[in-house]
């Protein structure tokens, strides 16, 4: 009956690999923001749709200046 | 009426279309098309309608060039990489999510961005040299995320996430499981061979296991208990921190001795519980923020006029806090006066309601003194500064005692001014029973004694309070009253005296009320007058030309605006003039309108020189409110309305409201601050309902302090909640609500103290066993937290 020693440390040790792991957790972060993962999680890789050119990026910001005033 | 594909408003002034698809104005159709040419048209595809119109932003984040400035908002700066956070307050959505994640495929010089969604702030990775945090800001601004900056940001501070409660939780989980299972076994079989020998172990295990817990998890008990002994005052705490003491050196003892198993599953749970009910009462509200100041309502900097040694003059961006008397400054339009000043050069029409309560804006001329916290609303000026930012007159009110020590006296809550009556009790019982051991049987004395305390421990009456008031604080969320913590709602049941202030609060910046008297204006005047309104600034040209229909918007061929006065215009040698009575020339048989109308704020119209008649601006109070008040006042609550603006509505709240509300009028800022303090000195509770910087003192000073907002995203001065405007008709709704939490509260310390007697007639007999106690313990507090849960809900369940 002895194993129960084995035993005994085999599931202390578990449990306190898991504490650990949330602690790490915690301290990590992972706690603070419990919406915004729940959120992105669900987005799509993929942004590029088909025949994209990534080089179009760097000029959209000029061109755009002059018109950002809402009439109303 | 269509609607904008970008923002999801209606097209007031038109539909463009572009791309097969309506937009409402210039802004959202460059929003849409930066995002369209990205590729980031998926931000359409996840929410329908998710964004918001770009404001008007040039020149505005000027002061980012400054560097001094722009290294105070950054997070990180190693000269390369740089981190900033910013708070945005129009994101809401998970489109806003997902762009804002997507910041790189914008700009190359974006690495990473994170978005926080119960903060709503964005936190932006990024390369100085590719992407400069002024180009970042205004990419921000140009999809319609601009980030609020103010004068809050200018001090760095830490951000400190208090992460305890958390850590203290795991902890005590962590071992109320072991425990439990590892005494398990001793409830049932408790002669067994193999368990006999094996016991040991296990409770020393156990002992193991339960150390932490009381050393880490429940310290905050103990210096708490010791605080309270410390000042006199036998809070919740005390009895606990000896309940949950008692149970460890009994329970050491035990095992020390072979007397027993000991209380570790109590013991374990016990904290565990408390812990858990602790965790769940924290405030839920990560975006509002309920300790603001004047600082993040102020711009973080101004444009200062400066010469240079040749004596030319060039303007230059200079941080708020080193802004000097008798500097120059220069104040765009809708741009917030930072400092006490005198005008210089421009017209000043500043809107001040905001600070002072007064409705309307009001006109300076050169010369004039302007106050800190006024809001220019039109054109350029040009002002010479008297007082910097911390000596002037808004500012000082935050130099009052109120804001340095807080709420003054300690609140006793109702758990607090049981457990006083509770702990007596309990000591009594114990030491009584002891004492009748000794002469019975003295031997058992020590374990009745140690067993009094523990099964007194009153976990189920500390659970009480907390899941009630948790529970109640986030239906009220979802009823748009955002609490900034529980606690207030015990507060919220004591109040015998609502005071509000008047603009602002009790009446609508939204809405106006306008009535037109004079002669019938034609088709053709209408649509001239129209026309016109639509290319002035004024505020008082915007809310009218909001009430009126817009059709056949035509351009003028001449247009002229006169600040303080009023505007002249011609379309097909058809002349309009619009203003104040004197400049529309109304000498005639429509002067007598002037002189009933006085009080009001009016705008007179004449056309081709003939005079028509005006239009009275009449303020609009929010709807509901003269019932609010009645229902107020038959619930027996003192009402008072206290406003900074002029005696002009006296007789129209008097005949609104039920006789017998005080009306005072005005009221500076440190006017309103004494008043509370006067009616608290009088033993009454005081709600001070609010909205500006200038009820800051007075939220403060009171017990209860609540802003009204009608956009809960900006800034509101430091209070206990805000009530969002669309819901203000409920205020009756929140208190009975907020007597009926303290009702159920009652219930469950009659509930638990049930409990305590059945726990208490083992104890004393001398028959606890940890068995019973371990069954005991749990279903108590389980039961008083269904019991609260359901009650709760069943109370809010109806309108």
């Amino acid at each position: 009956m002895s194993i129960i020693y084995v035993l005994l440390a085999i599931s202390v040790s578990v449990a306190l690999v898991f504490l650990c792991a949330f602690l790490f957790s915690v301290k990590k972060g992972q706690y603070d923001d419990t919406y915004t993962p729940s959120v992105r999680m669900l987005f799509e890789d993929e942004l590029v749709k088909e025949g994209a050119s990534a080089t179009q990026s760097s000029t959209s910001g000029n061109h755009t200046n002059n018109h950002t005033e809402k009439h109303s | 009426m269509e609607k904008c594909f970008h923002c999801g408003d209606d097209c007031l002034d038109g539909v463009i279309e572009h791309h097969d698809k309506p937009f409402c104005c210039h802004g959202c159709k460059t929003v849409y098309d930066i995002l369209h040419d990205n590729d980031l048209s998926y931000y359409y595809d996840l929410e329908n309608t998710p964004g918001t119109s770009p404001k008007e932003i040039a020149g505005k984040f000027d002061f980012l060039d400054n560097e001094s400035i722009a290294e105070k908002l950054l997070e990180f700066n190693d000269g390369n990489t740089q981190i900033a956070s910013f708070l945005i307050p129009s994101i809401h959505c998970s489109s806003c999510i997902w762009v804002l994640e997507n910041l790189n495929k914008l700009n190359k010089g974006v690495s990473v961005s994170t978005v926080n969604f119960p903060e709503k702030t964005v936190r932006v990775t990024f390369c100085s040299e590719t992407v400069s945090l002024k180009e970042l800001v205004l990419l921000l601004s140009r999809i319609g995320y601009e980030p609020y900056i103010s004068l809050e940001n200018s001090e760095k501070k830490e951000k400190t996430i208090n992460r305890d409660l958390l850590y203290k939780l795991g902890v005590a989980g962590f071992a109320f499981g072991n425990v439990m299972l590892l005494s398990f076994p001793e409830y049932f079989e408790v002669e067994e061979f193999w368990l006999d020998r094996f016991k040991v172990v296990f409770r020393w295990l156990m002992f193991a296991f339960s150390v932490p817990v009381v050393v880490y998890s429940a310290r905050s008990y103990f210096v708490s208990a010791f605080k309270g002994l410390r000042a006199g005052f036998l809070n919740i705490d005390v009895p606990i921190a000896i309940g949950i003491f008692v149970l460890f050196v009994r329970s050491t003892l035990d095992i020390a001795f072979d007397w027993g198993s000991g209380f570790f599953d109590s013991l374990t749970g016990l904290v565990f519980f408390l812990l858990l009910g602790k965790f769940f009462q924290q405030k839920t509200y990560a975006f509002l923020s309920f300790e603001r100041d004047y600082k993040s309502y102020f711009p973080i900097a101004v444009t200062k006029l400066s010469k240079s040694s040749a004596g030319v003059q060039f303007e230059e961006q200079t941080p708020v806090y080193e802004v000097q008397k008798g500097d120059r400054l220069l104040i765009r339009n809708n741009e917030l006066i930072p400092v006490d000043a005198i005008l210089i050069k421009g017209n000043a029409l500043i809107d001040y309601s905001f600070v002072t309560g007064e409705a309307q804006p009001v006109e300076k001329g050169s010369g004039d003194k302007l106050f800190a916290g006024g809001r220019q609303q039109a054109g350029i000026l040009e002002v010479e500064v008297l007082k910097p930012v911390e000596q002037s007159y808004l500012t000082q009110l935050w130099s009052n005692d109120v804001f340095s020590k807080g709420h003054e006296g300690v609140f006793e809550s109702l758990t607090d001014s049981i457990s006083k009556r509770f702990t007596v009790a309990v000591l009594s019982i114990a030491f009584l029973s002891t004492i009748i051991w000794l002469i019975i049987d003295p031997g058992k004395a020590f374990n009745v004694f140690t067993a009094v305390l523990i099964v007194a421990c009153p976990c189920a009456i500390a659970l009480a309070a907390p899941f009630t008031l948790g529970n109640m604080l986030r239906i009220f969320g979802k009823r748009k009253l955002y609490l900034k913590e529980a606690s207030v709602i015990e507060q919220m049941a004591k109040v015998d005296t609502v005071v509000f202030d008047k603009t602002g609060t009790l009446t609508s910046n939204k809405k106006n009320h306008i009535t037109y008297e004079g002669v019938e204006l034609s088709t053709a005047e209408k649509e001239l007058l129209t026309s016109t309104l639509r290319a002035s600034n004024h505020p008082l040209s915007r809310a009218l030309y909001d009430v009126l229909d817009h059709h056949n918007i035509q351009t003028l061929d001449e247009f002229e605006e006169e600040v303080g006065k009023g505007i002249s215009a011609m379309v097909d040698s058809q002349t309009i003039k619009i203003g104040s009575s004197a400049f529309v020339g109304n000498f005639g048989e429509g002067a007598g309108v002037v002189s009933e109308t006085l009080d009001k704020t009016t705008v007179h119209i004449s056309s081709n020189n003939q005079y028509k008649g005006c239009y009275v601006f009449h303020t609009e109070y929010r709807d509901g409110m003269g019932e609010i008040f009645h229902e107020l006042k038959q619930h027996g609550k003192k009402l008072v309305v206290l406003s900074g603006d002029n005696e002009g509505e006296r007789s129209r709240l008097e005949k609104l409201l039920p006789a017998g509300t005080d009306l005072i009028f005005n009221q500076k800022p440190e006017d309103k601050l004494r008043f509370i303090k006067k009616l608290k000195e009088s033993g009454q509770t005081v709600m001070m309902v609010g909205d500006g910087l200038n009820d800051a003192g007075a939220l403060k000073q009171s017990d209860v302090g609540i802003v009204i907002s009608e956009d809960i995203n900006v800034f509101s001065p430091a209070c206990d909640g805000i009530l969002d405007a669309s819901n203000f008709q409920e205020l009756m709704w929140f208190f009975s609500r907020a007597a009926k939490s303290i009702q159920i509260i009652k219930w469950a310390f009659i509930f638990s103290l049930f409990y305590n007697l059945i726990g208490l007639s083992f104890a004393v007999t001398g028959h606890l066993q940890p068995v019973v106690a371990a069954i005991l313990m749990p279903l108590s507090s389980i039961s008083i937290v269904v019991f609260t849960t359901v009650a709760v809900k069943w109370h809010t369940r109806t309108p």
